[in-house]
């Protein structure tokens, strides 16, 4: 098995899936001969052709619009926006025809598109590059919102996102694109969507992430075990539809909960994971709940980065704010 | 200073406003029985938004958009097309759907509130009415892209009014279409309006058609009121397109003789006179003079006509009144392919089980 990184293994998926499945068709800006401005697609038009390998228009709006119409035609079309800070203009696509064209239509047409773009600060990248839009996203019906940590979730999970008969918004972590490898096996299997993965287990207090705060979260947790804290890790993955059970169960255990995630705070997605446990799990909580974000501010370019992205500091600072309540 | 690019529109029109050949007749129009199928659905498509409108007046129906004086464009592209090529539209076209086997009894069903309205039995494949202005002109692009690299002989038929031709959508759909010399037909019924806001003001193009030019294919301009001209072009343009010839635009110009919607009220913001003027050029009677001076048609014809569609319409909205409620169930129905768990606790909750 091949050590890979995260967007190899996102180019491995895809040359799994458009080798599968003739139906599978990759589209988006400098996709092809150039194989993506990260090279998640490299080699595939090379493998795949032109036709089915689609360098497009600079247009986002029309790389969303045009996918649904795929879509709707039975292709199964994996589209990518250059970075999220240009995907705001597909979100009338997405919002008003991905996520309703089943519904709509009374399930006479369906929408198996995939929506992939790196997401997330941290590459020292212009303004508009490090954008963490998956609130936003995760607020619209009818989509799912898939955000992996790690080389082999990245492929197992957007094999998955391809395969679904449903539209998915597939976030990836750009920070994380070659941050690491691991070990990957091209076997084709898809890991389940609409499941958080718990990455570590912990009796002392739980933390909750996902996308590119995963490691920064993990190695908050190992930090905390040099200290005695055993800290239990959940990556939530795919964030819409959540699996809320699975936090919920890990807290009745903890009793503690930090969520952490990059993007800004007012109306996050940790907003969502806290009034969760506020509703269902309540009784359980020892200590309030606790949401480590970025600030409500732009994000700043990068010579400021570092200050606006949480880190393990902030993490490990949070969960003990939490254990300090007896 | 040299000229490196310059272009032509041309205008087709085969009927006068009072239904005299200007020109020879395309070859289908040569035998007038050929246009009556054309003229019986224009007056149903009449009787229908009567209809539909009276409803909504009498609080039966909801808001409504009328295509009151758009009956030669939507005769004339919904015959045109083949069963299996693929119709994406905006909120008034109503007529073309009834062409292309949407039943009138799922048309009102759509207006009422109903969405099981747009689960047509035929054609599986049309898309849903899009009230985004322009949206789907980029699912047409995708639509047809499909098509393409499939190597059917198929066509996606988008059809569009002026205000859209404003947007984004528009020229992003329409630019990646002639990049892969896409199979699909943008029709563009140029009604003068986008509710309240004439089509002076939407651009300084002379035409809209020329629009087309820029995306680099070929843009026509045909007098919307005249169904053989808009029949004529359609038929040209999806030849061209099953053949490989790539997108054709077709500006229909026509007027809306109605409201924007039921909800709109036109005498705000444009005259009685400007009105009087457009009935002068309006479809029907224009068709109903034609085939009556030429012996195809007469009054006792007519009058069986009119009573035969009233009747229609007058079945088709009873059953829709009488089609019973959805059940709340209904809203978490294919929203998603299987519902997740997370949202079937909220479907047990609407349904007071949860």
């Amino acid at each position: 098995m091949a050590q890979i990184t995260l967007v190899e293994a996102i180019n491995l998926a895809l040359k799994r899936e458009m080798e599968n499945d003739p139906d599978v068709v990759v589209l988006g800006e400098d996709v092809g001969v150039d194989g993506g401005v990260f090279r998640a697609t490299l080699g595939l038009t090379e493998r795949y052709g032109p036709e089915r390998v689609i360098d497009t228009p600079l247009a986002e709006a029309l790389i969303a619009g045009m996918a649904i119409g795929m879509a709707a035609e039975g292709l199964k079309p994996v589209a990518e926006i250059q970075f999220s800070g240009f995907a705001y203009a597909t979100l009338d696509q997405i919002l008003n025809h991905a996520g309703r064209m089943r519904h709509r239509s009374r399930g006479r047409l369906s929408c198996p598109m995939v929506l992939r773009m790196p997401c997330g600060g941290g590459i020292h990248a212009p303004e508009h590059h490090s954008e963490s839009p998956e609130a936003m996203f995760a607020h619209i019906p009818g989509i799912r919102v898939v955000y992996p940590s790690s080389p082999r979730r990245a492929y197992g999970l957007l094999l998955a996102a391809i395969r679904d008969p449903d539209p998915v918004v597939f976030l990836e972590p750009t920070r994380l694109y070659r941050l690491f490898r691991e070990e990957v096996a091209d076997d084709g299997q898809a890991l389940a969507l609409d499941a958080c993965f718990t990455l570590r287990e912990g009796s002392d207090a739980t933390l909750v992430s996902w996308g590119p705060m995963v490691p920064e979260t993990l190695a908050a947790a190992d930090e905390l075990a040099e200290q005695g804290i055993a800290a239990e890790v959940i990556d939530v993955a795919t964030l819409k539809p959540l699996d809320m059970d699975t936090v919920l169960a890990s807290v009745a255990r903890t009793g503690r909960c930090v969520i952490v995630t990059e993007a800004p705070r007012t109306c996050s997605f940790a907003s969502e994971i806290a009034a969760g446990l506020a509703e269902e799990g309540l009784l359980n909580l020892l200590a309030p709940v606790q949401r480590v974000t970025a600030y409500d501010v732009v994000v700043p370019l990068s010579r400021l980065e570092r200050h606006y992205l949480p880190g393990k500091a902030r993490i490990v600072a949070a969960a003990k704010k939490a254990l300090a309540f007896a | 200073m040299t000229i490196i690019a310059k272009f032509e529109i041309h205008y087709s029109q085969f009927l006068d406003p009072h239904g005299k050949g200007v020109q020879p007749l395309p070859e289908f129009a040569r035998d007038p029985r050929n246009l009556i199928p054309l003229y019986r659905w224009m007056v149903m498509m009449r009787a229908y938004d009567a209809k539909a409108i009276a409803l909504q007046r009498t609080g039966q129906l909801g808001t409504f958009a009328s295509l009151l004086g758009h009956e030669a464009v939507q005769a004339g592209v919904g015959s045109a097309m083949a069963k299996d090529d693929v119709f994406l539209m905006t909120y008034r076209e109503n007529g073309v759907q009834m062409i292309r086997g949407v039943t009138l009894k799922e048309l009102f069903l759509y207006w009422s509130g109903d969405e099981r309205g747009s689960d047509y039995a035929v054609p599986r494949g049309d898309f849903p009415i899009c009230i985004t202005i322009a949206a789907h002109i980029t699912h047409a692009v995708g639509v047809a892209y499909a098509m393409k690299l499939r190597r059917e002989p198929r066509v996606a038929v988008c059809a569009l009014g002026d205000g859209a031709t404003s947007k984004g959508d528009f020229y992003e759909g329409l630019n990646a279409a002639g990049t892969w010399k896409l199979p699909v037909v943008f029709v563009v019924a140029n009604n003068q309006w986008a509710i309240s806001v004439p089509r002076r003001i939407q651009t300084a193009a002379q035409t809209l058609a020329q629009k087309a030019v820029a995306a680099g294919f070929e843009g026509v301009q045909v007098d919307g009121n005249d169904v053989i001209a808009v029949r004529h072009a359609m038929d040209q343009a999806l030849a061209k397109a099953r053949a490989g010839g790539g997108p054709t635009l077709i500006e229909a110009l026509t007027y809306r003789l109605s409201d924007h919607t039921t909800a709109d009220d036109a005498t705000r913001y444009r005259s009685p006179d400007e009105v009087a003027e457009a009935w002068k050029l309006e479809p029907i009677a224009r068709l109903r003079t034609h085939l009556t001076d030429r012996g195809a048609w007469d009054k006792a014809k007519e009058d069986a006509l009119l009573r035969e569609c009233n009747e229609q319409v007058q079945a088709a909205a009873q059953a829709c009144l009488d089609t019973p409620q959805p059940a709340a169930g209904n809203m978490f129905d294919h929203l998603y392919a299987m519902l997740p768990a997370a949202l079937a606790k909220q479907r047990a909750a609407a349904l007071g089980d949860g």
